[in-house]
């Protein structure tokens, strides 16, 4: 018997398996780098983890208690009961109220920084500076949470759902006008060249070749922040800004947990119901494809 | 060389000009009638909403003049000690901004942990059982649908002031809104990998840690990465509830009219914003590199 005849399976079906390897040794050896880097990274990760569990005050006894407590209020919650028909409707007011502040927000918003979004875009604004000032500006404002413009709208109009629309419109005119102006210049330049060549204005082949480009991703970003803004709108009352989160607040701070899970109940059906809503508009309205 | 034209009779242009017209004008007019709508709406809302254009054009002066008060007051010949005098309280204000990095480091591990177990449960294509498989889409939905700062109010009622409860809301949150994404992720993979295991008799711990995990790896990091910065953002306005991270201060400082602190953290909060963005769309590209390599 020859000492050298293949034994396994694999190097009977693959007796040139030493040439190869004699040939390639870089594939055959183990990547050192890769995986010591993965193995770095993840013990960053997991020591980053357990400093943050400690200095967080994540005690186990603090978690059972607190856990405790939890499920205690959870029982307390059920079931949802807002006391009396007077208190529904004032709770139905607030949930008005914070609709009527997403959508103002979110139109208003949108109508703002469209034209702004034209201005950060690259194809459209060929001078740097310029566009750079405007990316920055956008930066910043989106950079400073909504509930953090409402209370610098409040120090302006007062209390109130008013101060809560200004401050959705504040912080969504800086994601709109970087989702537009980011929209504007992944559109396509032939159709704009192909309006040009016809003797266009500039402002008809931005018109005509890229707004119908674009007008699809805002409708469906319109719709989407609607959405959002319904959930944001729900928490803007926490600093006094209007809408049913002032209730929210209220319900927890005077402990009247049946309120509390009636509002959360309220504000989770009404959710769904623009979810659902929003959800058949974008397809009426462009279809069903991805944007 | 002469081309000839194929000009159209009058019959046909009039015939073809009409059927145009037709079709634009019920398009003008559907989109007339939603214009309509979408002002009767916005009109409502207005009322709805308390708006006072009045009070709006009479006191919004008061905007730009916030931020003039909060501009520091530099002065060139002084200019280091009046930079030292606006920043007074750097030293607790970065100890307060790595607090809130944390709760929303640890909030984003944790839920995405969560999301990454119920994302296979809630997923179509590699859900154990319909029952589990529908409860956990009902609990990731209730998750992302209540606010993370709503959580945070009811936990600091149950857990006490601090960072804890924020770390909590957040999680939560975290789990609702990457399990969806994950799930859609699972959804989207190669199913033949998966066949292929299931036809050597893998068990389906080992279909998804062999065919499905790979595939999906890079996403999830991806995605969680994306929900980090949202969360730092989350973070930063636990405090408002008393659910730790820097808000807390923010919030003081906002309601007693400190306005060149209140300049001061919010300069540093923003920076905080951008370099995440920065540091973690840099990370995300490389993922995309590497999902792209294979």
């Amino acid at each position: 018997m020859n000492a050298s005849l293949p034994t396994t399976s694999r190097e009977k079906r693959f007796p040139e398996l030493d040439t190869v390897k004699h040939r390639h040794p870089q594939a055959f050896r183990p990547n050192v780098k890769r995986r010591a880097t993965t193995i770095g990274v993840g013990v960053i990760l997991v020591g980053l983890y357990i400093f943050g569990l400690s200095t967080l005050g994540f005690e186990p006894e603090r978690l059972a208690d607190g856990f405790k407590n939890f499920i205690w209020i959870v029982g307390l919650m059920l079931p949802p009961n807002p006391g009396t028909v007077n208190i529904a409707l004032v709770f139905l007011k607030g949930l008005v109220e914070t609709l009527s502040m997403a959508f103002l927000g979110t139109i208003c918003a949108a109508i703002l920084a469209l034209p702004f979004g034209f201005l950060a875009a690259r194809n459209i604004v060929k001078n740097p500076v310029l566009h750079l000032l405007a990316r920055r500006f956008l930066d910043i404002i989106r950079g400073i949470d909504t509930l953090i413009w409402a209370l610098i709208w409040i120090g302006v109009v007062g209390l109130g759902p008013f101060a809560g629309v200004l401050a959705i419109i504040t912080s969504d005119f800086g994601a709109f006008g970087k989702l537009f102006s980011e929209a504007i210049e992944a559109a396509d330049d032939k159709p704009v060249e192909g309006v040009v060549s016809t003797g266009a204005t500039r402002f008809e082949a931005i018109r005509f070749g890229i707004v119908p480009q674009i007008l699809p991703i805002i409708v469906s970003q319109l719709l989407y922040f609607f959405e959002s803004n319904t959930r944001s709108a729900t928490i803007i009352g926490i600093v006094g800004a209007g809408g049913i989160g002032l209730y929210l607040t209220e319900t927890i701070r005077t402990l009247e947990w049946k309120q509390t899970s009636f509002i959360i109940i309220l504000v989770l059906v009404t959710v769904a119901v623009i979810d659902w809503v929003s959800g058949k508009l974008r397809t009426a309205l462009i279809g069903a494809r991805p944007v | 060389m002469a081309t000839a034209i194929n000009l159209l009779s009058d019959e046909q242009n009039r015939h073809l000009s009409e059927t145009y017209r037709r079709a634009v004008g019920q398009k003008n007019r559907q989109l007339l009638l939603g214009l309509v709508i979408v002002i009767l709406m916005l009109v409502l809302s207005a009322v709805g909403a308390e708006v006072d254009g009045a009070k709006f054009i009479k006191n919004f002066w008061r905007f730009p003049h916030y931020f003039y008060e909060m501009a520091p007051k530099l002065a060139w010949a002084t200019f280091f000690p009046d930079l030292a005098e606006w920043f007074w309280g750097l030293s607790k204000w970065l100890r307060l901004l790595g607090e809130t990095l944390l709760i929303a480091y640890l909030g984003t591990v944790t839920g995405a942990l969560a999301a990454f177990f119920l994302g296979f449960l809630a997923s179509r294509n590699l859900a154990i059982g319909s029952v589990s498989h529908t409860v956990a889409k009902r609990f990731l939905e209730f998750c992302r649908t209540v606010p993370d700062i709503v959580f945070a109010l009811i936990f600091v009622v149950s857990f006490g002031l601090g960072p804890l409860p924020g770390v909590l809301a957040i999680a939560i949150h975290t789990t609702g809104a990457l399990g969806k994404l994950f799930s859609e992720v699972i959804e989207n993979i190669d199913m033949k990998p998966v066949d292929g295991l299931k036809a050597t008799g893998a068990t389906w711990r080992q279909q998804v840690r062999f065919a499905a995990v790979p595939q999906v790896l890079s996403n999830f990091a991806s995605y969680s990465l994306l929900r980090f910065e949202i969360n730092v953002r989350g973070a930063s306005v636990m405090g408002f509830v008393g659910a730790g991270g820097i808000g807390q201060t923010l919030l003081e400082y906002i309601r007693k009219f400190y306005y060149s602190d209140v300049s001061a953290v919010l300069i540093l909060m923003i920076a905080t914003v951008m370099i995440i963005d920065y540091g973690t769309e840099k990370v995300r590209h490389r993922l995309v590199d590497v999902e792209g390599s294979r």
